[in-house]
């Protein structure tokens, strides 16, 4: 049981690796779900074997799962729960706002590198009009 | 004194559902807040004088034994961190009522605030792995809605973004749990340090870079800063000081609490802090030169500093982590304070470009001087406390032969003047005429509460001049503490308080 949930996980994370990697925030989304789900099994799993319910006077202790691992992974449920509703909840602004969802560059990097561009061409431009000066001098 | 160390995560908590309530009002939410956040900077000194005298501070939440309950934990390091960050935690929340905007268009500020709060005073506090993730959590949350409160076209972007990763790092912060949960069957960080060392070696090494992954991308080293100058700006005003002078603080510290605490010495990663250490003081520095934003040149100034702090760990020595604690007081107060000064010259000018504003040091020179301040404490010239703070990096570097590394940071440090000098060229100096006919003047001059928060943050960062000897005496308490994990095991797991 223990192997097959460890092949579960191994799944779950190498799809949600490649969901996450797209650029759409509604796939990265399914991404995000995918390998929050892994990462809860594999929490799950963390507890060794499972066994009876962990209630003290229903049976023998040795019998019982492990409760920490589970309230564990409840934990962690709900949190991903939470900021997967706002990542939607985000996602469905972006597309109120651009009718898209697409995670878009940083604004500022794009304008600093058209920047340095431009001053590039200001340089090159003064470096010609200094050696057309020049040659102009010679003659 | 032990019972004190839940009020600075359950006073926030409760001061948030009160905000909650009076949602109508926004004059009972200000009380309300001012009222928690200023009972956390009392309980926060307490706990620091108390923690000096009696040494660690152990509280078992429920009255639960250590590996059944959640385990609280105050040593020197969690105890000044939390002073440093309640008192900017104040500051920040008087300087945003002063600025209204955010603030004042939407009940959600308050309470969501006070959440930020108690993640952030959490993280400090617990001694429990698992606690550890949800007190980020509760942090993390917190700033995505912070972040993304106004709604506008560049936040949900940069949201999104910084949503994104923040959740992967969370991620991987649950398997490396996970792992750790099946390998040793406890997540209490005094047990863990206690059976780690028993693990084989492979394994070990492999949590010690997992753990260094998480905390890293939070506090944002050379690899795994992109979001950081991404998203930091597009937040309101005061917000972007708390994350900026905080969040990246929280996952410093989680850097340094788990790699001295929870591996024997002989697997911390060292060098490999040291080549991170390096790569992120010079490209945060490199990075911030190339912009024309105040508050983009000052969030690379967050990732080079960062650098800075995680050079003296790396070190593992005792000048070196104390180094470090000193720097990151010394850092918190100076970094938030210059974005509050950021936010007092986009309140004036309308804009925080470089290339918009300028000569304020004629039209504002109260705001000149607070950012004179910070910016050269910054900058690592003395007699600011960012000279003690890399004077005391650099010792500890050359004494332990990292000299590599030195030559990093002093470079660093000599282009950060030079970024500093470009933002007061640009909006201190430079024509004003020019810059500002076109821009609208919102006030006359800055509103009282605004100055009056960001020089109170300005004169705590002076005061680490004053008082450099005692803190820094203390930073060194702490790192004897840090290099000593026995005692804190010994705190947790022997000292049975009650």
């Amino acid at each position: 049981m223990t192997v097959l949930f460890a092949f579960a996980a191994a799944l779950l994370f190498a799809t949600g690796t490649w969901m996450l990697l797209q650029r759409r925030l509604s796939r990265i989304l399914i991404g995000v779900g995918l390998v929050g789900h892994g990462s809860n099994l594999l929490l799950l799993t963390s507890g060794g074997p499972g066994g009876s319910a962990p209630i003290i006077g229903t049976g023998d202790p040795a019998d019982f799962s492990d409760p920490l691992p589970q309230a564990l992974a409840l934990t962690s449920i709900v949190i991903t729960f939470g900021v997967t509703a706002f990542l939607l909840a985000l996602g469905y602004r972006s597309w109120r706002m651009t009718r898209d969802d697409m995670v878009e560059n940083d604004v500022e990097d794009r304008l600093i590198a058209r920047q340095r561009d431009r001053d590039e061409l200001v340089e090159e431009t003064r470096l010609a009009e200094r050696e057309q000066r020049d040659d102009e001098g010679l003659e | 004194m032990n019972d004190f160390i839940p009020l600075v995560v359950i006073v926030p908590l409760l001061g948030a559902a009160l905000c909650v309530v009076a949602a109508r009002s926004r004059r009972v939410q200000r009380v309300v807040s001012l009222v928690a956040l200023s009972s956390n900077v009392i309980t926060a000194i307490l706990l620091l004088v108390e923690v000096d005298d009696e040494g660690i501070l152990v509280s078992q939440a429920g009255g639960w034994r250590v590996p059944i309950g959640i385990t609280l934990t105050v040593d020197r390091l969690s105890a000044v961190m939390l002073v440093v960050s309640s008192l900017m935690l104040i500051s920040v929340m008087v300087y945003a009522i002063g600025l209204g905007d955010e603030e004042q268009r939407f009940s959600a500020f308050h309470p969501i605030y006070l959440a930020l709060a108690a993640g952030v005073s959490a993280s400090f506090v617990t001694g429990d792995l698992f606690n550890l993730f949800v007190a980020f959590e509760m942090m993390l949350v917190a700033s995505y809605v912070l972040l993304t409160l106004g709604g506008r076209r560049a936040q949900v972007r940069s949201g999104m973004t910084y949503v994104i990763i923040s959740l992967i790092a969370s991620t991987f912060f649950v398997t490396a749990l996970a792992l750790l949960y099946a390998s040793t069957g406890t997540v209490n960080m005094a047990e863990l340090a206690d059976r780690i060392p028993d693990l084989p070696d492979g394994v070990r090494l492999g949590f010690s870079l997992l753990l260094v992954v998480v905390f890293g991308i939070k506090a944002g080293v050379f690899p795994l800063y992109f979001w950081l100058p991404d998203s930091y700006p597009t937040a309101p005003g005061a917000i972007t000081a708390v994350f900026a002078g905080l969040l990246t603080k929280v996952g410093v510290y989680a850097i340094i609490r788990s790699q001295t605490l929870l591996f024997p010495p002989d697997d911390r990663q060292g060098s490999l802090l040291l080549v991170i250490a390096a790569l992120t003081m010079v490209v945060g520095v490199l990075g911030a030169l190339a912009q024309d934003d105040m508050r983009r040149i000052l969030s690379f100034h967050v990732i080079s500093q960062i650098g800075y702090m995680i050079f003296g760990l790396a070190l593992f020595s005792l000048a070196g982590i104390a180094g470090a604690v000193f720097y990151v007081v010394h850092h918190i107060a100076v970094k938030t304070s210059l974005f509050l000064v950021a936010g007092l010259v986009e309140f004036r000018t309308g804009s925080g470009r470089l290339s918009n504003v300028g000569g304020l040091v004629r039209s504002a020179p109260a705001v000149a001087l607070l950012f004179a301040f910070p910016a050269l404490s910054l900058a690592g010239l003395p007699p600011f406390s960012g000279f003690i703070a890399k004077f005391a990096l650099v010792d500890a570097g050359i004494d332990d032969g990292a000299y590599l590394v030195v030559v990093a940071s002093l470079v660093a440090s000599l282009l950060t003047v030079m970024s500093m000098t470009k933002i007061w060229l640009a909006v201190f100096w430079g024509d004003a005429e020019a810059a500002s006919v076109d821009r609208r003047l919102r006030a006359s001059r800055s509103p009282l509460l605004m100055s009056i928060a960001t020089g109170f943050v300005v004169a705590i960062s002076l005061a680490l001049i004053v008082y450099a000897d005692p803190v820094y005496d203390y930073a060194e308490r702490a790192a004897t503490e840090l290099l000593e994990p026995a005692q804190y095991v010994e705190a947790v797991l022997g000292g049975d308080d009650r």
